[in-house]
C-alpha cells in the first residue's frame, strides 16, 4: 500500500532521514520504534506531506506522494494524528471532527463518518460541545483520531499516541488502536513505548539516528538482542 | 424644573439610540479588519480606503448610470470582495513570511495609491447619492432613516457572517486556520485558497459597509479618514481579532461619541472617545476582551 525508496529529508541543512526503505500492507498494522529525535517523526510528516523529501519516492497505492500537493494528500486516503495530537483548543469536538471531513470526498459523507466516529468513541458523542482544549490528554487523543478517520483513510499515521498519557489511559489507546484495526483499517504507528507496541503490531521498523537498523515480525523484533538491550531493559 | 428634566431625558434617549445606530455600521467596519488580522495575521491599513472606493462605485452606479440603489449595492459589495481578493494576492500574499512592519508599510503604501488614484480619477469634489432619506420622529424623538437603514442592514450583514463561520465546512477551516496553520494541510485544506476567500469576505465587509455609510456621508479621496482611524481604535480596544471584542468595543466608541456629542459639538464626542481609548491602553493594553497568544 504505502512504498518508502530511498528517502531523504531534513530540515534545512539539518538532516533527519537517511536513505529509508519501508512498506506497509494493506491490512497490515507497522510499528516504528526508536529513540528520542530518530527522525521517527519526520518520517511520518514526509508521508503526510508537511515536509518534503530532498531524495527518493515515497508512493501511495501507486500514486506518487511527493508530486501530490499537500493538502491533497489525505484523498489518497493517509489520514495523519500528529504528534501532541494538534487539535484546534479553542474549536468544539464537533468543529474539529468536520475538519476532518473538509475534503470533498468526505463531505458528503459526514453524517454517516460522524455516526461512525461516535460509535468508536462514545464519549465524544457526550463532549460534542465543549472546546476541544478542555478536554483531558485521553479524550483529545480520542478526538484527534476521530478526527483523522472523519476522512475515511485506508492509512492511518499515529505519532506518539500515548505521550503525555497515564498509564490506565496508555492502556486504553492501544486497546483502541486495536478496534481500529479490527474495521479493516491499515496502521503505521510510532511509539517510544515500545514493549506496548510490540503487542499491538505486526511488523516493526527499528530507526536510530535517521536511519532504519532493523525490521522483522513483532516476535521477531521483541527476541532481537538490538531492541532488547536498547529499548526492553532485559 | 419639571420641564426642563423630560426634555433632557428625551435627548438623553435620543443619544442613547443614536449611539446603537452608529455603533452597528462601526461594528461591521471593525469586523471585516478583525477578520483579517485574526486569520491572515495581517492588518489592512487600507481598509477604510476599500470602503473609499465602494462609496464612489455606489455614487457612479448610481449617479451617473442611473442604476436603482439596490441593484447598485450587490454589485458594489461584489466589486469590493474581489478588491479585496486581489490586494490579499497582489501585496499580502507575497509578503506573508515578510516581518509584520514590512506588510504593514505595504498596505500603508495602498492607502496612498488608492487615495491618490481617487484623486486623479474623480477630483476631490464632495459627492452624494443625492438620495434624501426622510426623517423618522417617534414621539419627540428624531432619528434618520438612512441611520436605522444601516443599522438594519450592518446588523443583517454581521448575521450572515455568523452564519457562515459557524455553519459551513470553509467558515469553520477560517476559524481553524488562526489556531494551527501548520497543519491545515492535514485537513486537506488548501491554506492559500482559505486566505484568498476570507480577504474576499473583509472586501465584501468594506463594500456593504460603503454601501451604508454613502447614504449619509458624501464621498470624497479623504472620506476614508473620517472612520478609518476609529475602526482601527475599536479593533485594538477589543483586541485585534477578538471579533466579540471589536463588536462590544463599537458600541462603547459609538455610545461615547454619540452622548458626548449631546453634551457639546459631536467634535467633542469623539475627542472624550480618543480620549478613552489612550486611558484604556494604560488599563488595558490587550484589549477590553484580551485574545490568547
Amino acid at each position: 500500500m504505502l512504498e518508502l525508496r530511498g528517502v531523504n529529508a531534513g530540515y534545512g541543512t539539518f538532516q533527519a532521514l537517511f536513505d529509508v526503505n519501508l512498506d506497509v500492507r494493506a491490512g497490515e498494522a507497522v510499528g516504528v520504534i526508536g529513540p528520542n529525535g530518530a527522525g521517527k517523526t519526520t518520517l511520518m510528516r514526509v508521508i503526510s506531506g508537511l515536509i518534503r523529501p530532498s531524495r527518493g519516492s515515497i508512493a501511495m497505492e501507486g500514486v506518487d506522494v511527493i508530486a501530490t500537493p499537500p493538502h491533497k494528500i489525505v484523498s489518497l486516503g493517509i489520514a495523519h494524528v500528529p504528534e501532541n495530537r494538534r487539535l484546534f483548543p479553542q474549536l468544539s469536538v464537533d468543529d474539529n471532527l468536520k475538519m476532518g471531513a473538509f475534503m470533498k470526498e468526505a463531505r458528503g459523507k459526514y453524517a454517516e463518518r460522524l455516526e461512525v466516529v461516535f460509535d468508536l468513541f462514545p464519549r465524544l458523542k457526550e463532549r460534542r460541545h465543549q472546546m476541544a482544549g478542555t478536554m483531558s490528554g485521553g479524550e483529545q487523543q480520542m478526538c484527534a483520531i476521530g478526527r483523522a478517520l472523519m476522512s475515511n483513510p485506508k492509512l492511518l499515521l499515529l505519532d506518539e499516541p500515548s505521550a503525555g498519557l497515564a498509564p490506565v489511559v496508555v492502556q486504553q489507546v492501544f486497546e483502541l488502536v486495536k478496534r481500529i484495526r479490527g474495521r479493516g483499517l491499515t496502521v503505521l504507528i510510532v511509539e517510544q513505548n515500545v514493549q506496548q507496541v510490540l503487542r499491538v503490531v505486526d511488523r516493526a521498523y527499528l530507526i536510530e539516528a535517521g536511519t532504519i537498523r532493523a525490521s522483522g515480525t513483532s516476535a521477531e523484533m521483541l527476541a532481537s538482542d538490538t531492541v532488547k538491550e536498547a529499548y526492553l531493559g532485559v | 424644573m419639571q420641564g426642563f428634566l423630560d426634555i433632557f431625558d428625551i435627548y438623553l434617549l435620543e443619544a442613547v439610540i443614536n449611539g446603537i445606530l452608529l455603533g452597528g455600521v462601526l461594528a461591521l467596519l471593525a469586523l471585516g479588519l478583525n477578520l483579517i488580522f485574526g486569520v491572515i495575521d495581517v492588518t489592512w491599513i487600507c481598509y477604510a480606503e476599500l470602503v473609499m472606493i465602494g462609496m464612489y462605485a455606489m455614487y457612479f452606479l448610481v449617479q451617473y448610470y442611473g442604476i436603482s440603489y439596490f441593484i447598485a449595492a450587490p454589485l458594489t459589495i461584489l466589486l469590493v470582495a474581489i478588491l479585496g481578493a486581489l490586494l490579499h494576492y497582489l501585496v499580502i500574499a507575497p509578503l506573508l513570511t515578510a516581518p509584520p512592519i514590512n506588510q504593514l508599510l505595504a498596505t500603508g503604501g495602498v492607502l496612498f495609491v488608492l487615495q491618490s488614484f481617487a484623486t486623479v480619477a474623480f477630483g476631490i469634489d464632495f459627492r452624494n447619492l443625492g438620495i434624501r432619506l426622510p426623517v423618522l420622529a417617534f414621539g419627540d424623538m428624531n432619528f434618520s432613516y438612512a441611520r436605522l437603514l444601516s443599522f438594519l442592514a450592518a446588523l443583517v450583514g454581521m448575521v450572515a457572517v455568523y452564519l457562515f463561520m459557524t455553519r459551513t465546512f470553509t467558515g469553520t477551516a477560517i476559524r481553524a486556520i488562526s489556531q494551527d496553520r501548520q497543519i491545515m494541510a492535514l485537513m486537506g485544506v488548501d491554506t492559500k485558497r482559505i486566505y484568498l476567500i476570507t480577504s474576499a469576505i473583509g472586501g465584501g465587509l468594506a463594500g456593504l459597509a460603503a454601501c451604508l455609510l454613502v447614504l449619509q456621508y458624501d464621498v470624497h479621496p479623504f472620506v476614508g479618514l473620517s472612520f478609518g482611524p476609529i475602526t482601527f481604535l475599536i479593533c485594538v480596544l477589543g483586541g485585534l481579532g477578538n471579533f466579540i471584542g471589536g463588536f462590544i468595543a463599537a458600541f462603547v466608541f459609538a455610545e461615547i461619541i454619540s452622548l458626548g456629542g449631546l453634551f457639546s459639538d459631536l467634535e467633542w464626542g469623539y475627542v472624550l472617545a480618543f480620549a478613552f481609548f489612550i486611558v484604556m491602553m494604560f488599563i488595558r493594553p490587550a484589549g477590553l476582551l484580551a485574545r490568547r497568544r
